[in-house]
């Protein structure tokens, strides 16, 4: 098996060691070890190299490995990007299940909110990596995926013929895409938010197919990020870089709202079309919405159940 | 006889041979040199050097993984009268399929590994080491019964080679359970395999219920054409003992998996087609075209041309005998079905994309390299093995151990060597 150039976390010299101390050499830890060193890998790699090929789980990881690991990566990050990084693994906050609404009324598809969105979360700008996809439909077809376009291009938004529907991940609370990860590294959190384990992921792309939103992106090459558009407050299932060769998808921006923020595309918004809340708690803007405005979700038949609802607010 | 004199013994047989069997090693060792450079390449920029986007993110790789598939699992075909009913012609030949098995399923192993973007991460899908998401994943699954199925069929010929250059009869309570295990597991691994697809909602080109039978009949027309083309190719340069009624009992069962699997299409086609719903734009898109895109048309009634011609060459007693028109039916069918597979079961079920979006895919030059590297990869270890197996079955090894020259002096007739592999 060729060993892929060493990721982005190689700045971790104290790795193997750290990250195994805690528990000794459990049963996993020895078949792992006894594994590759059957294959000769591990002998001839540097420190920084075998920490990332025997990285574990992030779910498997201890308080005190989780510790390690945003440790290593702020050090990774501070090298490449400056010294200027808060790294945070906050975990969901008790009694919140994060819901979305988006108002198709009000959107003249600017797509603010998508460059909004790339500025936010690191995502490559070469190859160029959208979580938000805004789609163009007519005015006379309704919601119709199939003469929907999303490269339009006009003078002025909005054109009067047409309205627009930006999409992203659905934020399913019956997901299929975490169902068919064979690796598990993607899963749904407490919250209700789906993130993605990026030191775990295998890149198979299974779960793109299994998407019905189109949600998921994959970093086909190297992601190129400037030095100078890196956004440095970093979630560690969130918006830090990424590698080659793996899977990722919007979070709610789970950096900002974990840390009691909006998602970036709700601030940017220039009409308010984008509305976010705790749907948990019946005084909160998207509660009221569900209550008030008559709301529906995209493919409803496939059962997905998502937390991204759309409504007409006029 | 220990392992290791089985070991030198097999690599003897394996360097021994004439020019024409160097020239295919050579030809080969080529292939494999070309494609794996551009794996290397492929593992240093990414599989950005394919044309696979995120509208289409599967394509070229896994079709070939799915048309491999098929193919190993035909052995089966030939496993189920060999053993199970003691049928003559066709036992002594059996191995053969299950050597084609060994290697389809190493192909398929492979593809499966250029294709994911992580290959130094592989290690994450192995069960208790890394974290299999098992039973959720199909995917999980099919890794399983993949390996099991590799790991099943290694066993099985391992044991029958070992036995039979001791010249000494298999181990009927090891093989007998083993071969039967085998037959729900080649029927499995292509069931998993369209589950993985058929499973997925937001697919609807992939989520019919019809997917899984039309896997299995496709995998009956082109598992057996290799295998029918094989034993001639066997007959004229071996000794080995192929029958010709072997050969037509395969071409019978041949024509009625044809017939299914074009029925199976024509109900899926008749559905898609009379309904006319949302759904039928990816049909669409790979027989006739949509919105000026018709990448995939050519393909399409190429698959459908060589399926029908394949399927009146096998119906008819007379062209089915003929030695030419079998051979052309053959062709035509497995041309038929890795069209069918390798471009018209992936690219169509991302074509429009889930938000609509046409992204006309084509292989690039480097998934065409990697693909004939993994082609090639495969048809050496079934070079390989039949190498090893070859002089086994017909009795050629039996004589060289007597008179301890291996490949040298008398040949052994072909009931001597029956009598020593069974």
């Amino acid at each position: 098996m060729p060993r892929t150039p060493v990721e982005e976390t190689c700045g971790a010299a104290a790795g193997l060691e750290a990250e195994h101390t805690p528990e000794g050499l459990s049963r996993r830890d020895f078949l792992t070890t006894l594994g590759l060193a059957a294959a000769g890998i591990l002998a001839g790699c540097s420190p920084e190299a075998r920490e990332a090929f025997l990285r574990k789980h992030f779910r498997e990881l201890s308080p005190a490995e989780v510790e390690t690991r945003l440790a290593n990566l702020h050090a990774d990050y501070a090298k490449r990007f400056g010294e200027d990084v808060s790294i945070s693994a906050a975990p969901a906050r008790e009694g919140v299940v994060y819901g979305y609404a988006l108002d198709l009324s009000r959107c003249i598809g600017c797509r603010r909110c998508v460059y909004a969105c790339v500025k936010e979360n690191n995502q490559s700008r070469d190859p160029q990596i959208q979580w938000i996809r805004v789609l163009e439909m007519e005015k006379t077809k309704g919601i119709d995926f199939e003469t929907a376009n999303p490269y339009y291009n006009p003078e002025r938004v909005p054109d009067p013929d047409h309205f627009y529907v930006p999409v992203a991940c659905q934020q399913c609370r019956t997901p299929q895409c975490t169902e068919v990860c064979p690796v598990g590294a993607t899963w749904q959190e407490p919250d209700g938010i789906v993130v993605i384990d990026y030191d775990w992921c295998i890149g198979c792309r299974y779960c793109m197919a299994a998407c019905p939103y189109g949600a998921r992106h994959f970093n086909w090459g190297e992601p190129h990020l400037p030095q100078a558009e890196f956004n440095p407050n970093l979630h560690v299932l969130g918006n830090r870089p990424r590698s080659r060769g793996v899977v990722e998808k919007c979070t709610f921006c789970i950096q900002r709202v974990r840390a009691g923020r909006y998602p970036a595309c709700v601030e940017i918004c220039p009409v308010g079309a984008r509305k976010f809340g705790n749907l948990i708690d019946p005084e909160s803007e998207i509660s009221r919405i569900l209550r008030e405005k008559r709301v529906f979700v995209l493919k409803s038949e496939l059962k997905t159940e998502p937390k991204f609802y759309y409504f007409y607010g006029i | 006889m220990g392992p290791l004199q089985f070991a030198t013994t097999s690599a003897r047989f394996v360097l021994r041979g004439g020019k024409a069997y160097w020239i295919w090693i050579a030809l080969l060792m080529a292939l494999i040199v070309w494609g794996v450079l551009a794996y290397i390449e492929q593992v240093q920029v990414g599989l950005i050097v394919t044309n696979m986007r995120d509208q289409v993110s599967w394509a070229f790789y896994i079709g070939n993984f799915t048309f491999l598939v098929g193919v190993a699992a035909a052995a089966v075909v030939l496993v189920i009268p060999a053993y199970i009913y003691h049928w003559g012609p066709i036992k002594e030949v059996a191995i053969l399929g299950e050597i084609l098995a060994i290697s389809a399923i190493v192909m398929c192993i492979l593809f499966v590994m250029v294709d994911i973007g992580r290959p130094d991460r592989g290690w994450h899908l192995i069960p208790f080491v890394g974290h299999m998401n098992f039973p959720s994943s199909v995917l999980a699954w099919d890794v399983l019964v993949l390996n099991l199925y590799l790991v099943l069929n290694l066993v099985i010929v391992t044991h029958l080679l070992y036995r039979g250059m001791q010249g000494r009869p298999y181990n009927q309570s090891l093989v007998v359970p083993l071969v039967l295990f085998s037959i729900p597991a080649a029927v499995g691994i292509h069931t998993v395999t369209a589950f993985l697809y058929a499973g997925l909602p937001g697919r609807p080109y992939w989520n019919a219920s019809i997917l899984a039978p039309r896997f299995l009949c496709s995998a009956f027309c082109s598992g057996p054409a290799v295998m029918v083309v094989l034993f001639q190719i066997l007959q004229r340069t071996t000794n080995i003992a192929i029958k010709d009624a072997a050969i037509r009992k395969i071409a019978e069962l041949m024509a009625y998996a044809m017939f299914l699997n074009l029925f199976l299409l024509g109900a899926e086609i008749f559905k898609e087609y009379y309904s006319a719903t949302e759904h039928l734009i990816h049909v669409q898109y790979l027989f006739t075209g949509v919105h000026g895109h018709h990448a995939l048309v050519p393909y399409a009634w190429a698959f459908v041309g060589c399926g029908i011609t394949a399927f009146l060459l096998f119906l008819f007693p007379a062209t089915r005998r003929n030695v030419v028109t079998l051979n052309l039916g053959c062709l035509l069918i497995y041309a038929s079905v890795y069209i069918e597979k390798g471009m018209g079961l992936i690219i169509p079920a991302f074509t429009p994309d889930t938000l609509g979006e046409i992204y006309v895919y084509t292989p690039t030059l480097h998934e065409l390299r990697i693909g004939a590297a993994i082609f090639s990869i495969g048809f050496l270890v079934f070079t390989v093995l039949c190498k090893i197996a070859i002089p086994i079955l017909t009795g050629e090894f039996a004589a060289a151990r007597t008179t301890a020259v291996p490949g040298k002096t008398q040949q052994w007739p072909a009931e001597a060597a029956r009598a020593a592999t069974h």
